[in-house]
């Protein structure tokens, strides 16, 4: 209490250099709660997204499937193994067939890739029903990316050519029957969504899948006969990645602010423990031990931590709050990336997020303030009461 | 050992480095101090008054002798003990005050008692005591730089004598003083002493101290050149 008294009625009276301080500590806190906020916000939205539109509860790839080996495409697929085939059956799960082709809009080569699926599949949220569509062309979903890019639009109507299993070329037309607005880019940018029945006559094949996504929170743990499961961390692999990329370099700031109340309030104590050294002489004469004056300036410098925390609330709590209810608009740039990005991003701000940053935060405080102040175990009470170094 | 003997000093000598040699502020110094005096130590400066001060009061330690103090070898005590004796036993009172700027008068005079750790209501009595003695206790709220020099040193004899201590060092106490300030002082610790039984040892310059003195230690080069009893 008495030490508590001293710490703030000395800090309130450094007055400007004591709030200068406790300001860049207190960015240092809302700045990377916010960061991390988002980043948690982003990751949360990014992976509900990706299973809602695309990884389900899991998948199983064919062992030959390498998503990122496009001529290894038509190797990657082969007939369900029979105990997947009954989880389709069931309604449990829905395969997918990928193949490779080319579209011509506007008379411009594109190369995409062919995914075949159920149009009655209930297992994702894309929107597969307008895919049962019984038109002369093929139908095909694309997604709002994949229309900016190829500039087509509902209804349009675009050659395809691919080649069947045989190897041997083929052309037709396809129709847009459906653009879907998606945050999920890995299920949009160049790639044509067909009824699977029309992609395997196409190639003239019969039953053949490349990867089968299961309905979320089914289990599957073991790999069946030849397929392989990924799970939900296979899958966001690369999201998780990424996001952890994010959270380093957001860090930075966050470090470099936090670097600079370091710096001042190890200053701050240097200065106030030699300007103040003939009040601590005092203090030991009137019977304080030396390691209770170490721990009274300590607490005086780890002040700056607390008052910071205080100021940062102050104002960092209506904004988080606002942001978590509104929302962050992400700019449009952000969106091809391929990461699952929504239009508008609603920060996370997790009770260990904010507890972690205090605990940083004050930790390294009490350290910065305790080196300096450290050194009035070596004080000589005589010199320090007279004013005097020793 | 004589119960009334508060200090005792054997062949006391204090040395200080300086560059190659060695400085002798205290040499061979044999005292011994009962309750209840009122003690002025005079001679000229660089004598050695504020070192043996600081030794009696536990601040440093003798480099050859002893010092027994309030029963305590003071060679002998840790930095814990020592403490402990001061803030329990021993007030302190400086020649420039030495007032908690950030403290009111009442917090000032209170802070030993914080750390003795007594109860809120047990500490007020005490500090409006010590208040009353010096004659500030309107002047309570105030901090110290509202205060004159003469009621500074006012609250370092209240802070002093709050805890009754048995013993209270003053190094020139009255030097930053006129002389009605100085008189005041000296009036109220030698109320204290008598009505308290405090002892008090002082450092002193001062002309208008020696008459208050019960006796007088003249140093001269670190050593005792003359101990007399000046009144019973
Ligand atoms: N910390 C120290 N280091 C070195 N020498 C010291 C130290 N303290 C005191 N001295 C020396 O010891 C001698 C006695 O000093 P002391 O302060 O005790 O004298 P004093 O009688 O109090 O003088 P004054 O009347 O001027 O206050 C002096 O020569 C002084 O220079
Ligand atoms: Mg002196």
């Amino acid at each position: 209490m008495l030490a508590f008294k001293l710490a703030l009625r000395n800090l309130f009276g450094a007055g400007l250099r004591t709030w200068l301080t406790v300001i860049v500590l207190s960015f240092s806190y809302v700045i990377i709660i916010f960061q991390q906020g988002m980043l948690d916000g982003w990751n949360k939205q990014a992976r509900r997204d990706m299973m809602h539109w695309e990884l389900g509860g899991g998948q199983y790839w064919h062992t030959a499937y390498d998503p990122y080996d496009f001529f290894t495409i038509e190797d990657g697929r082969g007939p369900l193994a029979p105990e997947l085939q009954s989880r389709v059956d069931q309604g449990q799960a829905t395969d997918v067939l990928i193949s490779q082709a080319s579209i011509y809009p506007d008379g411009r080569l594109m190369s995409v890739l062919l995914k075949g699926i159920d149009p009655n599949q209930t297992i994702l949220d894309m929107p597969t029903a307008p895919l049962v569509e019984n038109i002369t062309e093929i139908p095909a979903l694309i997604g709002r990316r994949m229309a900016e890019a190829a500039k087509l639009r509902k209804g349009d109507v675009v050659t395809v050519r691919w080649r069947d299993a045989n190897g041997t070329f083929d052309a037709t037309e396809i129709k847009i029957v459906e653009v879907m607005k998606t945050n999920v880019g890995s299920i949009d940018m160049g790639q044509l969504w067909l009824p699977k029945s029309r992609l395997e006559s196409m190639l003239g094949v019969e039953n053949m899948t490349t990867y089968l996504v299961l309905k979320r929170g089914s289990n599957a743990t073991d790999t069946v006969n030849g397929w392989v499961y990924r799970d939900h961390a296979y899958l966001m692999k690369e999201l998780t990645e990424m996001i952890k990329m994010k959270s380093v370099g957001g860090s930075i700031m966050f470090l470099v602010l936090l670097a600079l109340a370091w710096l001042a309030i190890f200053d701050t104590q240097v200065l106030s423990i030699f300007r103040r050294r003939k009040e601590i002489g005092t203090m030991i004469a009137l019977g304080m031990t030396r390691q209770r004056v170490v721990r009274i300036f300590t607490l005086e410098g780890a002040m700056h931590g607390i008052l910071a925390a205080a100021v940062a609330a102050l104002y960092g709590a209506p904004l988080f709050i606002w942001m978590a209810r509104s929302g962050w608009a992400m700019p449009e740039m952000t969106d091809d990336m391929g990461m699952a990005i929504a239009e508008r991003i609603y920060p996370s701000y997790s009770l260990g997020l904010i507890a972690m940053t205090t605990a940083i935060v004050m930790l390294s405080v009490i350290v910065v303030s305790f080196i300096p102040a450290r050194n009035i175990t070596t004080f000589n009470p005589t010199d320090a009461i007279k004013g005097k170094t020793s | 050992m004589d119960n009334n003997h508060l200090i005792t000093t054997e062949n006391l000598t204090k040395r200080f480095p300086m560059g190659q040699t060695e400085l002798t502020a205290l040499n061979n110094i044999n005292l011994t101090i009962r309750k209840g005096e009122f003690i002025g130590l005079v001679g000229p400066s660089g004598s050695g008054k504020t070192t043996l001060l600081n030794i009696l009061g536990t601040l440093d330690s003798p480099t050859e002798g002893s010092a027994v103090v309030l029963g305590n070898n003071t060679a002998e005590l840790s930095h814990k003990n020592s403490a402990k004796l001061r803030n329990l036993q021993i007030g302190f009172i400086f020649q420039t005050f030495n007032l908690l700027p950030v403290y009111t008068v009442y917090e000032n005079v209170e802070f030993p008692l914080l750390l003795q750790k007594l109860g809120k209501s047990q500490r007020h009595d005490m500090v409006v005591d010590a208040l009353k003695w010096v004659g500030l206790a309107d002047r309570a709220k105030s901090k110290p730089a509202q205060l004159s020099g003469g009621q500074c040193q006012r609250v370092a004899i209240a802070r002093a004598i709050v805890k009754k201590p048995a013993l209270v060092l003053a190094d020139e106490p009255t030097a930053n003083l006129d002389a009605k300030n100085s008189h005041h002082i000296l009036k109220t610790m030698e109320t204290l002493n008598k009505e308290l039984g405090t002892t008090f040892i002082f450092a002193t310059h001062d002309e208008k101290v020696i008459g208050y003195l019960k006796r007088q230690i003249t140093l001269d080069d670190g050593q005792i050149a003359n101990d007399q009893v000046l009144k019973g």
